[in-house]
């Protein structure tokens, strides 16, 4: 986990998203406890608590009682969605401003990102 | 949740030096804090009062509901790992555990035996003998293996290296999460044990700074880096914590949360946001307490 100087704990779910999402956590499968999590990234256990709660809350994990956290049924579906409708605001926004300063038009850019898109389609398909 | 720990208008002066001044606080059990300052603002005195080991001048302190003086009550569930601990002369590292052993309810054998291996402390040495980190991991092996309910660890760390305070920090961690307790931790290695802590409690010239969630306090402040004149008019009236620049970029470190249209704002204007640690923000906040006071320039 890299430290962005958010709160740890936003930290902490997005970490945990990040691997439902990647698929190192499938979904139904139990989740890290707040303990492991704690001892693990070696954070306060209340805030490593406060973390799965922003989950829990989301309706991505689901606690299970006495056997403990479980990724949710349609995790993964609903992190895309969210990403997604995040995704303009987060990456394009700053492109554009970068783009901007550097003088580059939108067409520039549209040019650009379909360029490094071919290349990236023939190096990532072998065969 | 109940206070552990209540003070009330505390004052503590030395000849003529407030070393507290005034201090009013709750400390509610079950958490990790972290009480940190600069050397001489008043965390250890703050510490031996509330253990009993030194005399308030005015102010009401209670521990466990009560008054912590010659009360054994309330001192057996009180642990006080402190930098200048004194031990008999000819007393080994197994003496002292034997005594704590026989002090604490909850002492548990096979904890300071591992940590004895862990801290590869020589049992049969003096303890008068032994490095200044050796004598740090007494004092730590009595702290953890304790489990008192109410442990303080007044800069434990001293002499320890890189490897022995992680080992501590690790310890300290795994135990806590098995048997939850009211841990203060003072310490001037903040960045060290910013994720460890709960609560952070600032105390500065004899006063509480700062006493708030941790995780609250990492984004209070933030730094804007880039063209000084841009920086400065996005700066407006904000409360710089500090300003530096070079040439034609300057940075800015002010205090108070960027909403995300402010952080856009921010990257459209050509500016760039740093994150300020724990560490640095104490620094600042500290700074700007002693120069209003002393109007330092």
């Amino acid at each position: 986990m890299i430290d962005d100087g958010r709160p740890l704990f936003l930290q902490i779910a997005e970490t945990i998203e990040e691997s439902i999402l990647d698929g190192t956590l499938a979904e139904e499968s139990q989740a890290p406890s707040t303990n492991e999590l704690a001892a693990f990234y070696r954070i306060n256990p209340a805030t490593a608590a406060k973390g799965v709660t922003v989950l829990t809350d989301k309706g991505i994990l689901l606690k299970r009682r006495g056997i403990g956290m479980f990724v949710a049924a349609g995790a993964r579906e609903a992190l895309l969605r969210e990403r997604r409708s995040a995704f303009a605001d987060r990456y394009i926004d700053p492109l554009l401003a970068e783009a901007r300063a550097l003088g580059l038009r939108a067409d520039d850019l549209a040019a650009l990102l379909r360029e490094r898109a071919a290349s990236a389609t023939t190096e990532g398909n072998p065969a | 949740m109940t206070a552990v720990i209540e003070v009330n208008d505390l004052t503590k002066t030395y000849k003529d030096k407030n070393a507290l001044d005034r201090v009013s606080l709750a400390i509610e059990g079950g958490a990790i804090y972290g009480l940190l300052g600069r050397n001489g603002a008043g965390k250890t005195t703050l510490m031996s009062i509330l253990t009993a080991q030194n005399f308030a001048t005015s102010g009401e302190v209670s521990v466990f509901g009560e008054h912590p003086y010659e009360n054994a009550r309330v001192l057996s569930r009180i642990c006080f790992v402190r930098e200048s601990q004194k031990y008999p002369d000819d007393a080994t590292p197994r003496h002292a555990f034997a005594a704590a052993r026989l002090f604490f309810a909850n002492w548990d054998q096979q904890l300071a035996e591992r940590l004895v291996e862990d801290f590869q402390l020589p049992m049969k040495q003096t303890i008068k003998k032994l490095s200044r980190g050796q004598l740090s991991a007494v004092g730590v092996i009595i702290g953890l293996a304790s489990r008192a309910e109410l442990t303080f660890f007044d800069e434990p760390y001293l002499g320890l290296d890189a490897v022995a305070r992680q080992i501590f920090y690790d310890r300290l961690l795994e135990d806590y999460v098995e048997h939850p307790r009211t841990i203060i931790l003072s310490s001037h290695l903040i960045d060290e044990v910013a994720n460890l802590i709960e609560r952070v409690i600032v105390i500065d010239n004899g006063q509480i700074l700062l006493n708030e969630e941790t995780d609250a306090v990492r984004d209070r402040a933030v730094t804007v880096v880039g063209d000084a004149a841009r920086v400065d008019s996005w700066v407006g009236d904000r409360e710089v914590l500090h300003r530096e620049s070079l040439g034609r970029v300057a940075s800015v470190t002010v205090l108070g949360r960027l909403s995300d249209a402010e952080r856009a704002e921010v990257a459209a204007s050509g500016l760039d946001l740093a994150p300020v640690s724990l560490q640095q923000l104490i620094v600042r906040l500290t700074q700007r307490a002693g120069s209003t006071t002393q109007e330092v320039r």
